[in-house]
Parts: structure tokens; C-alpha cells; sequence
């Protein structure tokens, strides 16, 4: 199914179960523990052994000799695997970094070798005994050194001019010209990188923790230079990726090496300590934004530059996507550019791009509102767009920011904030509120899945989407179940596994809307297929209750499959709407952070995200979605960063208690309202995504909010106290 | 071929049955409890004692099972996920989870209820916190309260706003209108 025209009605328009806040499906199985993750399934061929994966100790440069001798003589020991004996691998094409390094390292804490031994403990003991030694190299690891050679990119990353930017810039009567920082920052997803792998002779078989099945069987295929046919990726259960799991990564290569050397299944965790070096993280950005505004508050120049690192042969972070297409303004600049670093690899974290972007574009535009002396809301709806600015000829598909920010502001009291900064004290707290817009762009992609009917009435799905907590299964189940006319409750639901259709995956936050309209055109046919085999006329047969109905015609559903199962499987595919129309999604986040006058501890006390997103599937997962967004916001505004060690190259806070996030305490209620949209133009399921979203502008929202409390400006992230600090008001 | 590690026998109760194992003395209980005894509910996030995810009753005190030695439990008494409740027969706490979504991936949610189902028992005896106005008086039974005690459980999907809405419901706690006067911060002006 091609969907090239903007929908008209259709069965999901019922909206009985789709739009219901309907409790996930596999939630009793998540709750009471029986939901299987990768390194718990028990469906494996034989006695698993245990892997280990040793992490190169140097971020450049050669391994110069490897003595396994001691660890090969240790107890349990099966076998040890590195470069010196492990079968010639290809590269994926997704991958920057090899997975197994040596004798060449790349970055450190690169997988160089893995240990495989009867247990646990021998497989760690053993790797600790193998002895490495190593010829540092010189490596670069400093962006701001790196800076000045970055250099400028291609295709949708190469610079964008409309208009006459420097003119414009260099003759508006109102400016704002800053530089702001956001550090390199990691997806610390609870579940580790984990795999077990096992051979049946050429064949090989993996449980493994991935976000995108058919991409990470294509470069487990790549890698093992297999047919992609003898390749099995299943990942049913997935415990949290935000990007970090896009990719085949070294578990799932060192499990299926391991596996290899000893014939047996081998299943592998990759201890959280080697995880933050040894994967990819989302990249530090320097950039530098310039506003030019009329003395009424209109936008006439906007110039976004964006610096960031990665390894040779990487990409940029790009932090200026979003402001292409956020505000009005007829004179803009964006720019990219790369450096080279020998830093671990860099790559997407939950909304890359606008993400970091935001960050940096919410403040500038906070900045410029104060400097006119105008409200943040007020300047932003003034400076509001109903086309793309770039391409004034290409419409949004669907565009509410404003109502997002109007509505927002009346329900967070917006009009009690100060505009002054610094004037607001409960006792010794100082109080600020904050606002900043939200923008991420919808992306669909092909998708497609598997239907059956059973004689039961049960219909069962099959697709190779994932559910990494985003309510994949329960959105999927609902969209059946609207399609069929069924509850929820006869709807099964089987994700995560290569031998079914191959769907949108989870990423870019496409998953929700693209692999729903695939089971929506699945359905489509399944429902042509029962008619028909109840003799009824496809095109009036309307679906409800467990029932089929035509004309003065109605059977049960079940009825249509008596004489044995029907299957319907189809793929949905993308027109050409997406290039005539710019289909994104907007929100507006608002914040009160109270900071204390004496300590400078900032408590974030109120939050609350509109969103206009097209039609929510599920408001109960949906929420949810933009709740952990806005909680990983307040972490990337106030707390995470990576911290560089400049000298040797790595990040040295490489575990949960060194790279800090949002913990229980950090967080108050949160309050998310979804404008009530179906957006015709980008699926026959006239929605679009959220989880992404909900992280986009959060932390400016926070910064700004930490401004107003304080009057102090941090343009640096993360906001930790000792760069505000000193400059707090006086007390009393 | 080197001499074999150490190896100990230890009899414990696990959700009610007993256990008796032979293990390497290197084995942390979390280990024990997944790749010995095959209860996968637990779950380890870290192996470190810094997230959470591991979190076991032991004894009817919440521990980091990654944080202990399997050998060390001679006798104990351990509950785990799967010994609170089951998808037929939710616990009270699992039930509140599913009905305020108070996950997302899953990973960090055994840990949690199993901490939540700890930390109300902890405020009703009167366990001190950091975030107590008095140490001296009884702890009381609100979200400030709870959240510190939770802060130890780390969930990345970032679910706190919802787990709290969970645990408030279970302790009959009534959430306030304005869940904003709730913060800590600011309220002691
Ligand atoms: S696994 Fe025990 S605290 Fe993280
Ligand atoms: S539900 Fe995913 S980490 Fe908590």
C-alpha cells in the first residue's frame, strides 16, 4: 500500500480503541518480571558459556603484543577471541568504529578481544589475566582545539542561505550574537548491550537488545560475511535504547565470535563500566547563534553554526536542523561543521540534532525576547511560520505551536513569572519559570507486517518492530484490534523477530505512526480477505463488535476463517506528501525551578509540555513517552555530561554513579496535554510522533527558568552550580 | 589445567523455596538468582550497586543483590519479583505499575517495586531520611518522602512522575490538586 494522497476516513477514525488510554499489553508480564530481556531467554540450543569482553586501555594506536597464555590456563577458560584469531569480519555500514579492534585501536575501551569460559566469574577472572601491551598514539580529543580545522558537509547537512544573512544580520536595530556549549552525553539505558549468540553450522542466531532488527541482522550478515538469510535477530524485549541500540554494537559480534571459538551459545552483558567508551554517545556541540530582530519583535536574520567531533569517517551532530524551519524570518544561515576526534564514536541520542539545537536556539530566542523587552510566549507567536521558511512554497502539513504555547501559558500560570529575573523568593529559594518551543520533525518509513486470522477470532500480528518502551505493542495491538472490530484482548501481538516483516523500527521517533499504518495496511487487506470469504462485498463490509456487516448481510469475524487461517501481510509505503508538505510535530515545555539563594541547588518544581503531534494512538504510553523525554531534558540541562579526559582520550565518568542522571528526587509531577489533531497528510493513522519531542527545547526550558530565578545566564551545559554560583544575588 | 576456584554450598529461601547451591564464592546473589536459579525478574543494570535494577528483599529489607555474595545468605529468606506477585495474581504495587504506567522498557521495574513495596514499609516504621524536617518525629507517608527513598532506583525512561502516582495510591496517599505544592523545594520558607 502506497499512501501518496492525504487520508480520507478511514476505520481508525472510529477511534473505539485507537485513542483510548488503554494499560500496555505486556504490562503484567514487565511488572512481575517475566518479560524476557536478551540475556534471559532460555530458548537456546545447549549450555550457554559465559563471554567477557576486554576494552582497549588506550584510545589510539596499536596493541603491540597480547599474551593470553595465563588466562588461557585459568579455570572454566573455552576460548579467548581477538583480532590475531578471530575470522577476517566485514564492517557494517553503519558502524564508524570497528567492533573488534586490534591491532589497530580506534577509540578507547574498543572491544579488542573477549574471553569465553563455563561461568561468569572464570570469564571475568580470565579476561583480567590477559596481559596487553600497547604503542600509544598521538590522538585528538579536544573540540575546541579541533575547532578551527572542522570542516563544512554535504547533502542535508551542507550549509543552507536564504536571503542576504550577514546584510540582514549586521543592520537589525536588535541583536543577539552568542556562543553556547552542550557536553557529550550518554543514553544510559538500563538494560545493558547484551547477546547470546549461538552457530547451526553456517547459520547464525541471536537474542540480542536492538532497536532496528532488520538493519542489525543486514550488519550481522555484513560483519560474518553471511547471506542475510542465514542470519536469526530476535529482540522481543528491549530495556531502553533511546538511539544507543540503533546499531550493531560489539556484544552481539564478541557473543557471536565467542560462540564460534567453542561451539556453544554464548551469551554476553557488557559490563556497564566498558559500555559508555566502548559505545556510541551523542557528541559534544559549540555553537554559535546570531538573531536580528526588529524594534516590534520581528525576526529579520537567524544564523545557527554548529561545531561538533567524531571519528574519521563519522558524522556531525546537527544541531541546526531545527532552526531551518522553527521560526519566521526571511534572512537565515545554517551551518555545519565536523571535526576529526579520536574520541568513542559518535551518533544518535534521542532527537540528535534538534536534541542539542534546542538547547541552544530556546535560550537565544529567550535572550532576544528580554533584549526587546517583550514576553518569551509573546515573541515567540509573533515570530510564528505556517510554511517552511526555506521553501515558502511547502505548507506545514499540520502546525499548532502557538495554541501549544498559548494554551500552555494559561495553564501554567504563566502570567505570575517575573520579567524581570531574580525577583521572585520564597524564603531562601529563589523562583523562575522558563519556557521554550518544541520541534521535531516527522520521518516515516516503509513498514510492513503480517496478519492472521484464526478460527478462534484471535488475530495474531507479526512484524519485526520493537517496543524499547515507547508501548509498541500495546499501540500495534490497539490498531488491529480498531481494524477488526475486536477488543484489545483478541488481538496478539509479536514483535522483535527477523522472520517476520520487516518494519519502521524504533528510531527518529518514526516507530509509533510508521509501523502502525503497516499493520493498518496489513489489516486493510486481511479485512478484504475475510469478506470476501464470507461472501460479502469488501468495499461496504464494515468491521465492529467481532462482527463483519454488509448490506443486510453480518457474521462473526471468527466465521471468515472456519475454513482455515487467513494471512495478509503488506508493506506501507511513502509518496512524495512528505516532500510537498513539511510534517513535523511541536510542543511547548514550561518549568518553575526553585534555587537556593545560599547553596545554589536548583530543584525543578513544576513541569508541564503541551504537544501537538498529529493523533495519539495511546495517551496513557504516549505520556509516558513525553514524561521520560522531559525527565532526560531536566538531566541534559542540570546534570549529564561526559567529562573528557583531554590527555589520554576517554570519558572518565564511564558508569551510573559517574555520569549522573535523574533520579527520583530530581523530579516533580509532571503534566503533559496533547492537543487533540489527526494530521491527514502523513498516514492513514493521522499521527505522528512524541518521544522525541518531548525531550526538544526541556532543557532551554530549564535554562531559562534557572535565568529568571537568578539573573545569572549559563549558556554552558550542564547548568551545575559552580558556573552560577558565585554570581548569585545577594542574600537579603 | 589450574586449580578449580572455590566453590561453597549455600541453602537459602528464595520466594518460599528452598534453594541449596553449590557456588563459585565469587557469585553475587543477583547472579546466583538469575543464572543459578533461573529467576530472570531480577535484573542487573550495573553489577555495581549504582542503579538499582537488582533490588531484592532480603529478610524483608531491601538490598542490591549485585552488591552481595551469594554465599553470605545462609539461611535467608529472599523475595523477588516473581515471589510478590504473578500476571494472574498482581501484587498490589505490580497492579498500580500497569494501571499508572509506571514503566516504560521495563528493565529498571522489578527493582522498583521491589524498592516501593520496601520503601513504604520503611516510612511505617519509622526509618529516618535525609529529607525528614525532624528526625526525631515519625517520617511521614508523602511523595518528598518517598521519592528520596526511591532515589536509589534509577529509571532511565524516566518513569518517576508516574511510579510516584503508583506508590502514592498503594499507601493511600491522596495527591494533591496542584501536584506542584508537593515539591520539597521551597515549602519549607
Ligand atoms: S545491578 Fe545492582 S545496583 Fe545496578
Ligand atoms: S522503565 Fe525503562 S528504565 Fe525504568
Amino acid at each position: 500500500m502506497k499512501f501518496d494522497t492525504p487520508a480520507g476516513t478511514n476505520p481508525i477514525d472510529t477511534m473505539k480503541v485507537i485513542g483510548q488510554a488503554v494499560d500496555r499489553v505486556d504490562g503484567k508480564l514487565k511488572t512481575t518480571g517475566q518479560a524476557p530481556y536478551a540475556y534471559e531467554h532460555g530458548e537456546i540450543p545447549g549450555k550457554p558459556a559465559y563471554g567477557y569482553i576486554i576494552g582497549a586501555a588506550i584510545a589510539k594506536g596499536r596493541i603491540a603484543a597480547m599474551n593470553t597464555a595465563e588466562a588461557k590456563r585459568m579455570p572454566g577458560v573455552l576460548a579467548i577471541v581477538s583480532a590475531e584469531n578471530a575470522q577476517p569480519l566485514g564492517k557494517g555500514s553503519m558502524n564508524t568504529a570497528k567492533l573488534l579492534g586490534g591491532p589497530v585501536v580506534e577509540h578507547y575501551h574498543q572491544a579488542v578481544a573477549v574471553v569465553v569460559a563455563e561461568s561468569f566469574e572464570q570469564a571475568r577472572s580470565a579476561a583480567n589475566a590477559v596481559r596487553i601491551e600497547y604503542e600509544r598514539g598521538a590522538g585528538r580529543f579536544d573540540l575546541v582545539k579541533e575547532k578551527p580545522g572542522a570542516q563544512p558537509l554535504t547533502g542535508n547537512d551542507a550549509d543552507t542561505h536564504t536571503g542576504d544573512f550577514a546584510g540582514a544580520f549586521a543592520s537589525a536595530p536588535v541583536q543577539v550574537d552568542q556562543t553556547y556549549t552542550t557536553p557529550d552525553q550518554n543514553h544510559a539505558m538500563m538494560e545493558p548491550f547484551a547477546t547470546i549468540a549461538w552457530w547451526d553450522a553456517d547459520a547464525l542466531s541471536v537474542w540480542t537488545s536492538n532497536q532496528m532488527i532488520a538493519w542489525n541482522k543486514r550488519e550481522l550478515a555484513a560483519t560474518f560475511k553471511l547471506p542475510p538469510e542465514k542470519v536469526h535477530v530476535r529482540s522481543p524485549f528491549i530495556g531502553g535504547g533511546f538511539g544507543g541500540k540503533l546499531f550493531l554494537r560489539a556484544d552481539a559480534v564478541m557473543a557471536a565470535l565467542g560462540a564460534k571459538a567453542c561451539g556453544r551459545p554464548v551469551k554476553i552483558a557488557m559490563p556497564r563500566p566498558l559500555m559508555l567508551n566502548n559505545a556510541t554517545h551523542r557528541p559534544a556541540t559549540i555553537q554559535r547563534i546570531r538573531l536580528g530582530a526588529t524594534r516590534d519583535g520581528k525576526l529579520t536574520a537567524i544564523g545557527h553554526e554548529s561545531w561538533s567531533g567524531d571519528l574519521p569517517g563519522g558524522g556531525p551532530e546537527s544541531a541546526t536542523q531545527q532552526t531551518k524551519l522553527l521560526y519566521a524570518g526571511a534572512n537565515r544561515l545554517t551551518a555545519l561543521r565536523l571535526a576529526e576526534l579520536d574520541l568513542p564514536e559518535a551518533n544518535a541520542m534521542r532527537a540528535p540534532g534538534e536534541a542539542p539545537g534546542l538547547m541552544a536556539l530556546e535560550i537565544a530566542i529567550d535572550e532576544m525576547a528580554e533584549k526587546l523587552g517583550m514576553d518569551p510566549v509573546k515573541f515567540r507567536v509573533l515570530n510564528d511560520t505556517q510554511v517552511d521558511p526555506e521553501h515558502p512554497e511547502r505548507p506545514f502539513s499540520q502546525r499548532n505551536l502557538v495554541r501549544c504555547l498559548e494554551e500552555g501559558a494559561d495553564r501554567f500560570g504563566w502570567n505570575r513569572r517575573s520579567a524581570k529575573p531574580a525577583q521572585m523568593r520564597e524564603g531562601r529559594w529563589l523562583i523562575g519559570m522558563g519556557v521554550a518551543a518544541a520541534f521535531r520533525n516527522n520521518i516515516n518509513m516503509t513498514s510492513a507486517a503480517r496478519v492472521r486470522l484464526a478460527g478462534d477470532g484471535v488475530v495474531t500480528v507479526e512484524t519485526d518492530m520493537t517496543d524499547i518502551g515507547t508501548g509498541s505493542y500495546t499501540i500495534i495491538a490497539q490498531t488491529a484490534a480498531e481494524m477488526m472490530g475486536l477488543p484489545v484482548e483478541k488481538v496478539r501481538v509479536k514483535l522483535g523477530d527477523s522472520s517476520f516483516p520487516a518494519s519502521a523500527g524504533s528510531g527518529g521517533q518514526w516507530g509509533a505512526n510508521s509501523a502502525t499504518s503497516g499493520v493498518y495496511a496489513a489489516c486493510a487487506k486481511l479485512r478484504d480477505m475475510a469478506a470476501q470469504s464470507l461472501g460479502m462485498d469488501p468495499a461496504s463490509a464494515e468491521f465492529s463488535d467481532g462482527r463483519v456487516r454488509a448490506g443486510n448481510r453480518s457474521a462473526a469475524l471468527a466465521e471468515a476463517a472456519k475454513a482455515g487461517e487467513l494471512v495478509a501481510e503488506e508493506t506501507m509505503q511513502w509518496g512524495d506528501l512528505g516532500k510537498k508538505f513539511q510534517q513535523s510535530t511541536f510542543g511547548a515545555h514550561f518549568v518553575e525551578v526553585a534555587v537556593d539563594s545560599y547553596t545554589g541547588e536548583t530543584r525543578v518544581r513544576r513541569m508541564l509540555a503541551v504537544c501537538a503531534a498529529g493523533r495519539i494512538l495511546n495517551p496513557k504510553t504516549a505520556r509516558s513517552q513525553v514524561i521520560g523525554a522531559m525527565t532526560m531534558g531536566v538531566g541534559g540541562a542540570l546534570m549529564e555530561e561526559l567529562a573528557v579526559d583531554k590527555r589520554f582520550g576517554f570519558f572518565v565518568n564511564h558508569d551510573l554513579a559517574g555520569y549522573e542522571v535523574p533520579v527520583h528526587a530530581d523530579i516533580p509531577h509532571q503534566d503533559v496535554v496533547f492537543l487533540d489533531e489527526a494530521d491527514d497528510k502523513v498516514s492513514p493513522m493521522k499521527a505522528k510522533g512524541v518521544g522525541e519531542l518531548g525531550l526538544c527545547g526541556v532543557g532551554a526550558a530549564v535554562a531559562n527558568a534557572v535565568y529568571n530565578a537568578t539573573g545569572v545566564r549559563v549558556r554552558d551545559y550542564p547548568i551545575t552550580l559552580h558556573k552560577y554560583l558565585a554570581k548569585l544575588p545577594a542574600i537579603a | 589445567m589450574a586449580q578449580q576456584p572455590p566453590a561453597m554450598a549455600v541453602t537459602f529461601k528464595v520466594n518460599g523455596k528452598a534453594q541449596a547451591l553449590m557456588l563459585d564464592t565469587r557469585t553475587t546473589l543477583l547472579d546466583a538468582l538469575r543464572d543459578h536459579i533461573g529467576l530472570m525478574g531480577t535484573k542487573k543494570g550495573c553489577d555495581h550497586g549504582q542503579c538499582g535494577a537488582c533490588t531484592v528483599l532480603v529478610n524483608g529489607t531491601r538490598i542490591n543483590s549485585c552488591l552481595s555474595l551469594a554465599v553470605m545468605h545462609e539461611g535467608d529468606a529472599v523475595t523477588t519479583i516473581e515471589g510478590l506477585g504473578t500476571p494472574e495474581q498482581l501484587h498490589p504495587m505490580q497492579a498500580a505499575f500497569v494501571k499508572h504506567d509506571g514503566f516504560q522498557c521495563g528493565y529498571c521495574t522489578p527493582g522498583q517495586i521491589c524498592s516501593a513495596v520496601a520503601v513504604l514499609e520503611e516510612i511505617r516504621a519509622g526509618i529516618p531520611s535525609h529529607v525528614q524536617g525532624d528526625v526525631g518525629t515519625a517520617p511521614e507517608m508523602s511523595l518528598p518522602e518517598m521519592r528520596e527513598r526511591m532515589s536509589g532506583n534509577i529509571c532511565r525512561c524516566g518513569a518517576y512522575s508516574n511510579i510516584a502516582e503508583a506508590m502514592a495510591e498503594v499507601a493511600g496517599v491522596r495527591i494533591a490538586e496542584t501536584h506542584g505544592a508537593q515539591s520539597d523545594a521551597g515549602a519549607e520558607a
